[in-house]
């Protein structure tokens, strides 16, 4: 059996990247394993527990469900390129404590911020509905909802409820 | 204070930052890949293995099988000397001769890459020779059924019997005996990140270095030493971050243990991380109990008698080092414990069938125990014509009934079942629900509301794992250095896997030292670097491991108070330290800062007198004596709403009434009391491992196997009462049990609540629609 390769080349993290790939690789893989990018997680390689969510030209995709050569010439952004844009969800989350072992929480932010970009005011039930593509076993769920919740109100000028 | 305070985490920050080091994200130079060859049949003989195949593909590197592991590796039986006739059949780290279980390792391929091992894994070609399957503890249990272990006459691994006073008698008084079978099904932990190991072995040294995602570094490193035969000072286990561990993460599983093997033969670093459908296949996994029990009512309520039998499994093997018996255990002394009754007998059968090992996972036992006693009482109350929460307060321990030995043989300190339920009443207002309920019902929307009482068992005793000859550490050891600026570091023998434990210990230190917390650096997780412990397990972090600390620093304090007092001409009895300074006790003005007495400690101990105990580097320990468990309590009320045409059971309301003690921290408590309430309605109403009737798994994925999410999750509020543990100072017993212990359940009763008006039951769980609308009576 031989490995069929392709040449790729995409900006991850704002920088550009060009490298051989397998053709079966997966793009959580990639970025892992071949680019050092490690925050984003794999759970289930089967698109349901939501740990390997990365962004891929502005919308979140699961990183097990799209080959790596799917990405050519696209613009991906991880956990670890998300900085700034995420500042305020992380010291909510910190300060919420809405992770324990912090195996969702890359997935579960960038979802997150995702639906805080499309609908800057959810209610608890749309913060609950949007993030149920993403698996978390230690929380109760409660506490990402209310560090969400804060920051959509801290965003609307409001205070943290 | 910092301890009671709600402090976030310091490794949280870097978690947030998806800098996370999760033993996946750790590559080794030349490291190998392993893939294994599992059984596709739940029972079969293994014939001859032909690799050759996969041997010649690029990037295969080498496959063992458990011939080739035979010099390399030990077997294992899991024998429990406080259960000398359980039967403890011999295990291989890869099966020889005959699989057990769908998902039991036969070969190990070693590739590049883990796409290339799992390449050469489909090319391994294995003689199956099928054997017929037990997939039923009652099959297991039949005259005529296969039997699993060879040097056994049947399958019954076990049974034993828990017995107080005069249960036949009580029953033959009774006004009222309830009676009801109840089955919960198979389910498992479910870490979001499986389980994973490195084994890497330095020939030149016999120097195996292991990074697991596990909750035992101590307990592998004396496993590994002993299974390979490495001297134990050579053995090192780090547990870098861990991604969920819920039990799962506390067993010697045979893969990990082929990686070491791999490791040490090839002298390569050899990694391997379970993917989704083998952690289904071949994660240790709980519950699988089919109970039949009774329970004898006096006319006006009197719980007088509790009768059980429990019939359950270990799946194919007793799990190591600890067995499988402890499910059925802690159901047989759980079952009621709430109550005052004293006549009280629970038979316990546990047999070998064909699927994986039964193991400790969250809350080991007391889902059921707390769901069977519960469902009862609140049987019995309908059938006598009273108020379920009346007939829970008439028979609850209370005040003077304390300190008790209960009927099932458990330690009970200082238990608030009343408080609980004082509080929770406070919270719901039952009145205004039973008004509510029956406006809907008439408007054919079914809610229900449901109750459950139970007792946490935590912070297990050195006696169950030392008199069972299992090296188990069962005391906890810190160690703290004070480093020559004045800051701390912590060495503690218990592990965080996202609990939150580190800064329990880290509150706890800088309390009794008097310095900042930010002053503190807290390191867990490495065998080699920590005091033997034994890790964190079974809700003993905080007792075991926070009593140990809070020794060490006011041992350490004590050495400060010295050299300050030495240096100050003072007597140390007068001088106290409050935040990082050493203070006149009386006055409080302050001498001297705690960075000036580290210079002075670690770079002109001469000026310290012979005499003085000015040691910077101190270690303390703490064994609790002459309990099995540091047991606590609580209650949780769940509202449902169930839909009679679907099925479908939407949870809308849960609250949880708690005491674990002193709290060391209550935002790390409240939100590990939740995420174990979703793991409870997981258990109540989505999670489980089928079988067909061939022992095969039907449920390899996310997609079969439904796990509670956001969107169908309720908010959960949880409040507490502290009845602090009287045996140690500080006072905190475990908590990590309770949110799933009481949760199944409150849904077990929520639903029956709900779906009464059809004069139907159900003591089934997982409640799936099938389930649901065939009580129903609707398919």
């Amino acid at each position: 059996m031989t490995t069929r390769t392709r040449r790729l080349a995409l900006t991850v993290n704002g920088e550009a990247v060009s490298r051989e790939v397998p053709v079966r690789q997966n793009l959580v893989d990639f970025l892992r394993h071949d680019l050092g990018f490690t925050g984003s997680h794999v759970g289930c390689e089967q698109g349901a527990c939501g740990a390997c969510t990365v962004v891929l030209d502005d919308e979140t995709v699961r990183g097990c469900l799209v080959l790596a050569v799917q990405a050519d010439g696209c613009d991906v952004r991880t956990i670890e390129g998300s900085g700034d844009l995420l500042g305020d969800l992380r010291q909510s989350f910190h300060e919420l404590n809405a992770l324990q072992c912090g195996f969702c929480t890359p997935g579960m932010m960038l979802s997150a911020e995702e639906l805080l970009q499309a609908n800057p005011t959810p209610s608890r039930q749309e913060i609950r509905d949007y993030l149920s593509g993403n698996f978390c076993r230690c929380t109760g769920y409660q506490a990402i909802v209310d560090a969400v919740a804060a920051v959509a109100a801290k965003r609307q000028g409001g205070a943290a409820s | 204070m910092s301890i009671g305070a709600s402090v976030p985490r310091d490794r949280a920050r870097r978690l947030l930052l998806g800098r996370g080091n999760y033993v996946d994200d750790i590559a080794l130079p030349r490291m190998l890949h392993l893939a294994l060859v599992r059984s596709p049949y739940a029972h079969a003989n293994v014939g001859t293995i032909d690799i050759a195949d996969a041997l010649a593909l690029p990037g295969v590197v080498a496959i063992f099988t458990a011939e080739d592991l035979e010099d390399a590796v030990s077997s294992w039986r899991a024998e429990h000397k406080l259960f000398p006739a359980m039967a403890a059949p011999k295990q291989f780290a890869l099966a020889r001769d005959v699989v057990r279980w769908q998902g039991e390792a036969v070969a190990a391929v070693l590739g590049n890459s883990r796409a290339e091992a799992e390449d050469g894994a489909e090319l391994v070609s294995v003689a199956w020779n099928e054997l017929p399957a037990v997939t039923d503890a009652n099959q297991a249990l039949a005259p005529d059924a296969p039997i699993l272990h060879d040097d056994m006459d049947n399958n019954l691994a076990f049974q034993t019997q828990v017995t107080a006073g005069d249960v036949e008698t009580a029953f033959n008084e009774a006004d009222h005996v309830e009676q009801e079978t109840f089955r919960f099904h198979r389910h498992s932990g479910v870490s979001l990140e499986p389980r994973g190991i490195i084994a890497e072995f330095e020939p030149s040294e016999s120097r195996l270095t292991v990074h697991q995602s596990h909750q035992t570094p101590h307990q592998q490193q004396d496993l590994y030493a002993r299974l390979l035969a490495l001297p134990e000072h050579k053995v090192r286990v780090i547990c870098p971050d861990v991604g969920g561990a819920f039990g799962l993460k506390h067993h010697l599983m045979a893969d990990e243990l082929v990686a070491c093997a791999a490791a040490r033969l090839l002298e390569r670093p050899v990694k391997y991380i379970a993917d989704r459908l083998e952690s289904f296949l071949a994660d240790v996994h709980c519950r699988d109990h089919e109970i039949t029990a009774r329970m004898a009512f006096s006319a006006t309520g009197e719980i007088l008698g509790i009768q059980l039998d429990d019939l359950f499994n270990a799946g194919a093997y007793g799990q190591y080092p600890r067995s499988s018996i402890a499910e059925g255990n802690q159901i047989s002394r759980l079952t009621g414990a709430p109550y005052r009754h004293q006549h009280y007998r629970a038979d316990v059968r546990m047999a070998f069938l064909n699927k994986s090992i039964l193991g400790h996972i969250r809350s080991v036992g007391h889902p059921i125990a707390c769901a069977v006693a519960e469902r009862l009482v609140d049987l019995g109350a309908e059938t006598l014509g009273l108020d379920p929460i009346e007939v829970r307060r008439k028979n609850y321990l209370n005040g003077d009934d304390f300190p008790r030995t209960s009927a099932g043989g458990v330690e009970f300190e200082q238990l608030s079942f009343n408080g609980c339920l004082d509080k929770a009443l406070e919270i719901v207002d039952m009145t205004e629900f039973r008004r509510e309920q029956a406006e809907l019902r008439a408007q054919g929307i079914y809610r229900g509301i449901g109750v459950a009482t139970f007792v946490e068992l935590t912070a297990i005793g050195p006696e169950y794992y030392g008199e069972g000859g299992q090296h188990i550490s069962a005391q906890e050891t810190c160690l703290l250095r004070l480093e020559a600026s004045g800051t701390v570091r912590c060495y503690t023998g218990t592990t965080d896997q996202g609990q939150g434990i580190d800064t329990g210990i880290q509150q706890v230190v800088a309390d009794e030292l008097g310095v900042a917390l930010a002053d503190i650096e807290i390191i867990s997780g490495d065998s080699a670097l920590c005091p033997m412990g034994g890790g964190s397990w079974g809700s003993r972090g905080a007792a075991l491991g926070g009593e140990a600390a809070l020794r060490a620093a006011a041992t350490l304090k004590q050495n400060i108070l010295n050299i300050a007092a030495s240096q100050l001409q003072k007597d140390p009895g007068d001088l106290n330290i409050d935040q990082g300074v050493v203070i006149d006790g009386a006055s409080g003005a302050a001498h001297m800062a705690v960075p000036e007495i580290a210079r002075i400690g670690h770079f002109q101990p001469y000026s310290i007198p012979d005499g003085v105990s000015a040691d910077l580097t101190v270690t303390e320990r703490y064994a609790s004596r002459g309990r099995m468990f540091l047991a606590g309590n609580g209650l949780q009320t769940a509202i449902v709403e169930v839909d009679v045409d679907s099925g479908l059971v939407t949870p809308l309301r849960h609250v949880v009434v708690h005491d674990c003690g002193r709290i060391l921290n209550p935002l790390l408590v409240q939100e590990q009391v939740r995420g174990g309430v979703i793991q409870g309605i997981g258990a109540a109403l989505y999670e489980e491992l089928c079988y067909d009737e061939d022992g095969h798994l039907l449920t390899g994925s996310f997609a079969d196997y439904l796990v509670p999410m956001a969107g169908e999750m309720p908010d959960i509020e949880v409040a507490h009462i502290e009845t602090p543990a009287k045996t140690s100072e500080l006072g905190a017993k475990g908590a990590g049990e309770a949110g799933t212990a009481g949760a199944v359940g409150a849904i077990l009763n929520a639903v029956n609540d709900a779906i009464m008006p059809f004069n139907t039951s159900i003591a089934e769980t997982p409640i799936t629609p099938p389930r649901l609308l065939q009580a129903l009576r609707r398919i």
